[in-house]
Order: structure tokens, then sequence, then C-alpha cells
């Protein structure tokens, strides 16, 4: 079998955002880069892109991990994700006056 | 809803926020799913080591994800410390509140001017916040 260049991965959702994968925790993307996996997520659940992207980047608050590593230390957007790779994503907890 | 927490909860947590004044100190209290009252105290870093901000090592949230998930737990509350200004959620933690389902509680440390610990605890769900009242068990 030839490897495809749409792998699937699987992403884990926090619960803020899951209104947006009807409740799911866990939902299949696919893609090859995060930017890749990001968009084939807001294809299936329209507006989720919008909440993990602020003018084409990462929002600075929302964390997002390739198996154990947080993508700002990949290469963020252009982190290269394979099959069998699972993505986190997890909203920063933080706060402050600013 | 009355925010139950155990006194030696309350105890750490003050104390937490003495010991990195004049940093915010900020952690968790972590409960077994769809109970009402926490059991595991678990202080975070503040990556920020900041007297204005904090916020988790991304690390050691994702660590912390996984552990709950591991545990069969969940995050019941969150807590920061505010060095100078009173325990109430600032624009910037409404707006990153991203646990509907937790107690956000509020500990202030400017009893060095003022003498009274304020520890109050706040739901922000969509960005309104409602405090509620703390029951100290």
């Amino acid at each position: 079998m030839t490897e495809s260049s749409n792998p699937a991965i699987e992403v884990r959702v926090p619960t803020i955002l899951r209104p947006y994968t009807k409740n799911e925790k866990v939902v299949t993307a696919t893609g090859s880069t995060l930017a890749e996996v990001i968009a084939s997520l807001d294809a299936s659940y329209a507006g989720l892109g919008e909440r993990l992207l602020e003018k084409g980047e990462l929002r600075r608050f929302i964390n997002i991990y390739i198996n154990d590593e947080d993508v700002r230390f990949m290469g963020s957007l252009g982190a290269t994700v394979k099959a069998g790779d699972s993505v986190t994503i997890l909203p920063a907890v933080a706060g402050g006056r600013m | 809803m009355t925010l139950k927490v155990l006194r030696a909860h309350v105890d750490a947590i003050v104390q937490q926020s003495r010991d990195e004044y004049p940093d915010e100190a900020c952690g968790v209290i972590l409960a077994p799913l769809a109970a009402d009252q926490g059991q595991r105290l678990k202080l975070m870093v503040n990556a920020a080591h900041s007297p204005t901000f904090y916020e988790f090592d991304s690390k050691d949230l994702l660590a912390l994800y996984r552990e709950i998930d591991d545990n069969e737990e969940e995050i019941h509350v969150i807590y920061h410390s505010h060095t100078e200004t009173e325990a109430y959620p600032s624009r910037t933690d409404i707006s990153y509140a991203s646990e509907p389902g937790a107690h956000y509680v509020l500990v202030s440390t400017r009893e060095v001017i003022a003498p009274a610990i304020e520890f109050r605890s706040y739901r922000i769900v969509d960005g309104i916040v409602t405090e509620e009242p703390v029951e100290i068990l």
C-alpha cells in the first residue's frame, strides 16, 4: 500500500470547542501539515478554524500539540503531521490585567 | 451554585499566593467526574512569572489534561492570585476563561495593604461572570 498524501489524523477537541463538533471529543482530520489539518477541520466543522486562527496565525492563547510537542516548537502551522499522529487542542489557562 | 472547598485547600492556596508574591500564583483543584467537591489540589507554575499575568506552562497543561483523562477527573477549580487588586476577574481573565464547567477562584494578596484575605469564586461562561458563594468545609 502506498502512503496516502492525506493521512487520517486524530484530533482531540477541548470542551469549549465541542459545540462545533457535535460534542465529539475526538474527531478525525486529514492533512500533512498543521495548516492542512486545521483547514480540514474547518471544512468538516464550520467555524472551528476561526477559533484556532487569527489573521492566518495560530491564536496566542490556543495551544496545539502534535503528540507530546507544542507546535510552536515545530514550526507552528507548517509543522508536519503524519498518519497515526495525534493532535491535541487546549486553550491556554491564562489571565491577567493588560 | 456554591463552591464547596476544603479548608486545607484554601490555606494552601493562600500560602502559595503569599510565597509567590509579587508574582501571580495559580493552580487547580481536581475532582472525580461528576463529583460536586474537589479532592486534589495541584499547584501549577506561573510560566509568565509576572505580577500582572498568569499562564500555565504549555507542557504542564498537556500533562495536566492527560492526567485527568487517565484518572477520570475533571478540573473543578481554576485559581489564581491577584497581587494588588481585588479578587474579581479582570477583562483578560474573562476573555481567556475556557472551562465553562469550572469554578474560577480569585485570591487577592493585597492584604499587605488591607488585612482581609479575599477568596472568591465565579462562573465564567461566554464572557458572563457570576459570583457564587464559597462554603469552606
